[in-house]
């Protein structure tokens, strides 16, 4: 994986988070979810790495990987240099100050029976932050205005504010203990597009104002064109490509960001039904495909890719896991015209 | 301790113990905006709850009167310094008595004829034994209020101590919690109950116990069910990213959004516990005084001819009356405590 | 409130589905609030209609109330809406229920909770088309599998007996389309029918759906927020903003050349359009909830070009050409008419 120059705060190596299933009286381990299988990304300091994908392809989980709010099974999380997984518990905890998250339900996100001042100060007080409460409220009275919201806010309950305001108030939330690195899991795909446009706003001006870093997790690629300076795109727990961003968007290499950029419908009158359309479904990740996972639905497939895995090849400043971008070989069969 | 003393500081405690948390509920706009809801909404059922309230801590209110000297062992002494209620007081003692039955409000006694000491005074009637039976059903208030509320009190912090760790720590915790909920829950409580009382004793506060005992693994499943789907709402994920320790999640996120639940269980709990002593009393293991004793000791007299009706309707009608009181508020409760209204009314 | 855009046309035999000065409330605090207040829509004969705003305007209000189907406490205060020569609003329950599914059928967001979880998907698809058929059970599962192979399940035969959870998402939806179809509607209301799906079975399920249209001539209305697929499907769109239509026009009217500041304003917010670099355009402020809508254009205080007449009038409409409508003053004056009927505050 290349970076973008400038030291990097996060690097993944092959991160595993499998889920084992249960079955029987005895409830015996049949079998794995394997919603995370071999993943490897970097964020660079400063700067934003999206992660794309449909649902179920893990990108969530990644999320919650990073942060052990879910226990990875296996790889390697380094913040700082430091490997995040090999920590134990007590270990871990000045970390948290350092890497936060903002969830994509802002109602679910907030303790509904809880003030927003208390929302707000919630990571103060679980790091003693401020010597008594008068601080930790000026404190939380200085966030709320760094999010653009009234400090009067803060007597409020989470129902009393509209959707954009919650998110903010999330916003605010997890820039209190001072992060470094700031993950964001569908922030913004639950607000109306007029909302998302302020939020979005705001989390740029936030990355120049502090400094911070931002682990993008998303479906919607048009958010990514705007926010990212890279993208990681996710298929069935798996990093399928990864570029900079306008490489993306202008010279797609995988078969699947293909579809998904050509899926997305486009606000143009004059662009209408360009789309080409993957068949079929999303496989579960219980039983992923044996070979490269795409093939099932890939428009280009042929014999190799159903048995053999494809590694991540090199591609400019960023891979693509497809034997179509191998840059040694060429495939026996004739490569079929791109769609 | 004598067991009444004991019993009269348990309802006292109990009593303020609500008037305690009624005062600190007001500090929060979500109680008190339901507090006022629910006095909008059933208004005479709380003026018929607060009766019986008054009641309970009426009888509950012993004090020893007339002369404190008087040392002097002996049976007749022991009757004086016997501390007597409130209640208690509102009669006259053991002159009050009748031989036997007498209907209500009547001169002459039911069987024979002959006339009574105290005619038309028995607002009521009097039972077997000539007890004036408004008298027997006043008392029994308290024992109700005994029964529902100490039983309840034991059960619910059991019941969320339990249902909580098991459902927020998983695993091995939860699969140990949950065999011994399993067990309790499949025993027959009716057996397991009578032998506790055996073990314990006969006392009301020792049947409570015994109730409580028995009692606390419907609601501790509840409570664990629903923390099993709280611990899994964003803001407990975004309170342990934000370096809360478990003890914190546990008391600051999941048991507040329980409370709702807890409200609901307890009244809908206390009515539960009343009548399940009512059914220890047709065993004869229930209290003494209580509605319940009352009902089985009035039982035989349904088949007499001509009936004695009083005392069974007079016992089952105070019943019936908190009961049915607990429920129509209970069901009130729940409507005004659903998360949905209470975020929709703000 | 807005005045009809033309004169109520006699029963046009080309307008399938035409809806009056609708207006639907639900009981607030004091009094009862108009969600849905005063919209006009007409649906021409396989014409899809896209009816566009964000989450609170009254849009999907505006499709249940079109089939009578507005939860209580709600109810429909006014209007009319015509199907064909009827007005459904005065029908009897028991002709409404004839019109539901055979003549207007509707497709919702979540297909995750729209199927009952208990009944086979061939089943439910059965009982939707022997309630409007007579025909034997035999029969209703043959059409059944038709129905499954035009919506394009593949393996159709095994899916008719598959229970909704071993359906995935996109499946889901198309079993409700099918569902949907079984008695020929002439209109299809789509309310959110892709949201809840990814963007690639999306894809799948906009072709499906014109596909279908292409076919059957269906009329649709489509519900949504999305302003790409409304790009894909519609042929004219209607937005709308706090219980009120703001502006209606083509497909080209209203993507390419919008007039109302609100539509603008959508269409800059998307992140699509814009730059890297660049601030995506805002629109400030938040949209009021029913009940606290401000007197005058309830656009009006996050209107960068609102000025004097827009806090006391409601814009009536002002004809921008054949088929485009705005309700604005500033557009008004743009065209130097003053607006049609203006309701004082």
């Amino acid at each position: 994986m290349s970076e973008n120059g400038g030291d990097v705060l996060l690097r993944v190596e092959g991160l595993r988070t499998w889920f084992p299933i249960r079955a029987g009286v005895l409830q015996r381990t049949v079998g794995h979810v394997r919603a995370v299988d071999g993943v490897d990304l970097s964020v660079p300091r400063g700067r934003t790495l999206a992660l794309v994908g449909e649902s179920g392809c893990g990108k969530t989980t990644v999320g919650r990987s990073i942060l052990r709010l879910v226990e990875p099974t296996g790889g390697r999380v380094c913040f700082e240099g430091v490997d995040l997984l090999t920590l134990p518990k007590p270990a871990l905890r000045p970390y948290r100050r350092a890497i936060q998250i903002v969830f994509q339900d802002p109602l679910g996100s907030l303790d509904p029976r809880m003030r927003i001042r208390d929302v707000v100060a919630e990571g103060m007080n679980a790091f003693r932050i401020g010597a008594n409460e008068r601080e930790r409220t000026d404190r939380v009275a200085e966030l709320l205005r760094h999010v653009r919201l009234d400090p009067s806010q803060m007597t409020r309950y989470p129902h009393e504010l509209s959707g954009g305001q919650r998110q903010r108030v999330c916003i605010a939330r997890a820039l209190a203990l001072g992060p470094k690195l700031l993950i964001c899991d569908e922030a913004v795909s639950a607000l109306d597009v007029s909302i998302q446009a302020q939020i979005l706003n705001l989390l740029r001006d936030l990355q120049v104002e502090l400094g911070l870093s931002y682990l993008f997790i998303t479906h919607d690629l048009g958010v990514v064109r705007y926010l990212a300076d890279r993208v990681a795109v996710m298929y069935l727990g798996q990093i399928v490509e990864d570029a900079a961003t306008e490489t993306l968007f202008a010279d797609p290499q995988h078969p699947y960001t293909q579809a998904l950029l050509s899926a997305v419908p486009s606000v143009d009158p004059g662009r209408r039904g360009m789309a080409v359309h993957l068949r079929g479904d999303v496989p579960s990740p219980a039983t992923p495909p044996t070979g490269c996972r795409f093939h099932t639905r890939c428009p280009v497939v042929f014999e190799r890719c159903r048995t053999e895995t494809p590694p991540l090849y090199p591609v400019q400043e960023g891979g693509s896991r497809c034997f179509l971008s191998d840059p040694a070989a060429r495939p026996s069969a004739e490569p079929p015209a791109r769609a | 301790m004598e067991p009444y003393l004991l019993s009269n500081a348990v309802v006292v405690v109990l009593v303020g113990g609500l008037a305690a948390a009624l005062a600190s509920a007001r500090r929060s706009r979500v109680w008190r905006d339901a507090g006022r809801e629910l006095v909008r909404r059933r208004p005479i059922v709380l003026a018929v709850l607060l009766a019986y309230v008054a009641i309970g801590l009426l009888d509950s209110l012993a004090w020893v009167s007339g002369s404190s000297a008087g040392t002097t062992q002996g049976a007749d002494t022991v009757s004086i310094h016997k501390p007597r209620s409130a209640i208690d007081r509102l009669f006259p003692d053991e002159r009050y008595r009748e031989k036997s039955y007498s209907a209500p409000l009547a001169d002459r006694e039911f069987l024979g004829g002959a006339p009574l000491r105290h005619p038309g005074r028995h607002l009521l009637g009097t039972d077997l034994l000539g007890r004036d039976v408004l008298y027997q059903t006043l008392k029994g208030a308290r024992v109700a209020l005994l029964v529902g509320g100490f039983t309840t009190l034991i059960v619910i912090p059991l019941a969320l101590l339990f249902g909580v760790v098991a459902g927020y720590f998983g695993g091995r915790v939860d699969d140990v919690i949950f065999f011994l909920i399993s067990t309790l829950a499949s025993m027959p409580s009716l057996l397991l109950l009578i032998a506790l009382i055996m073990v314990l004793g006969r006392g009301p506060v020792q049947v409570c116990v015994a109730l409580g005992i028995t009692g606390w693994v419907g609601f501790a499943r509840v409570v664990r069910g629903e923390t099993l789907k709280l611990r899994e709402l964003d803001y407990v994920h975004a309170a342990r990213a934000l370096g809360a320790s478990d003890a914190r999640i546990v008391l600051r996120h999941i048991v507040p959004n329980l409370m709702h639940l807890v409200v609901i269980t307890f009244v809908l709990t206390f009515s539960g516990f009343v009548l399940a002593e009512a059914v220890l009393s047709w065993l004869g293991i229930g209290i003494d005084g209580s509605w319940g004793r009352m009902i089985d000791q009035a039982r035989d007299e349904l088949s007499r001819d001509p009936i004695i009706w009083w005392n069974l309707v007079s016992a089952s009608v105070a019943l019936f009356g908190l009961i049915l009181a607990v429920n129509l508020l209970g069901d009130a409760v729940r409507d005004i405590l659903d998360p949905r209204t209470l975020r929709e009314r703000a | 409130m807005s005045t009809p855009v033309a004169p109520a046309p006699r029963h046009d035999p080309e307008t399938v589905l035409d809806v009056r000065g609708l207006v639907t409330s639900f009981p607030g605090p004091n009094h009862r609030l108009a969600v849905v207040d005063g919209v006009d829509l007409t649906l021409a004969r396989g014409e899809t209609l896209a009816l566009v705003g964000e989450s609170g305007c009254g849009k999907s209000l505006t499709a249940l109330s079109i089939l009578r189907l507005v939860p209580k406490p709600g109810r429909i205060d006014r209007g009319t809406v015509r199907l064909g020569a009827r007005d459904l609003r005065a029908l009897p329950v028991t002709e409404l229920r004839r019109v539901r599914g055979h003549e207007i059928s509707m497709i919702f967001q979540e297909p995750m909770t729209s199927l009952n979880p208990v009944v086979t998907a061939g089943k439910q698809v059965v009982e939707a088309i022997r309630l409007h058929e007579r025909v034997s059970s035999t029969q209703a599962r043959r059409r059944a599998l038709t129905l499954f192979e035009q919506v394009g399940i593949p393996d159709p035969a095994s899916r008719l007996n598959a229970y909704p959870h071993q359906l995935s998402g996109g499946m889901k939806q198309r079993v409700m389309i099918a569902m949907a179809l079984a008695a020929r509607p002439s209109v299809l209301i789509a309310d959110e029918p892709t949201t809840a799906l990814d963007v690639t079975i999306q894809g799948q399920i906009l072709d499906l759906l014109r596909e279908l249209r292409d076919q059957l001539g269906t009329a649709i209305l489509l519900i949504t927020h999305d302003l790409g697929i409304v790009n894909e499907l519609a042929d004219r769109i209607a937005v709308m903003y706090a219980g009120h239509l703001v502006e209606v026009g083509t497909r080209r009217d209203i993507l390419a050349a919008p007039r109302h500041p609100y539509t603008q304003g959508l269409l800059r917010s998307i992140p699509a359009r814009a730059q890297r670099g660049e601030r995506l355009a805002e629109i400030a402020g938040v949209v009021p909830p029913p009940g606290q809508w401000p007197t005058g254009c309830r656009f009006a205080p996050r209107c960068t070009r609102a000025f004097e007449p827009c806090t006391r009038l409601d814009p009536g409409p002002t004809r921008l050409s054949a088929n485009h409508t705005a309700w604005c003053h500033a557009v008004a004056q743009e065209e130097g008419s003053s607006p049609v009927g203006g309701v004082p505050a």
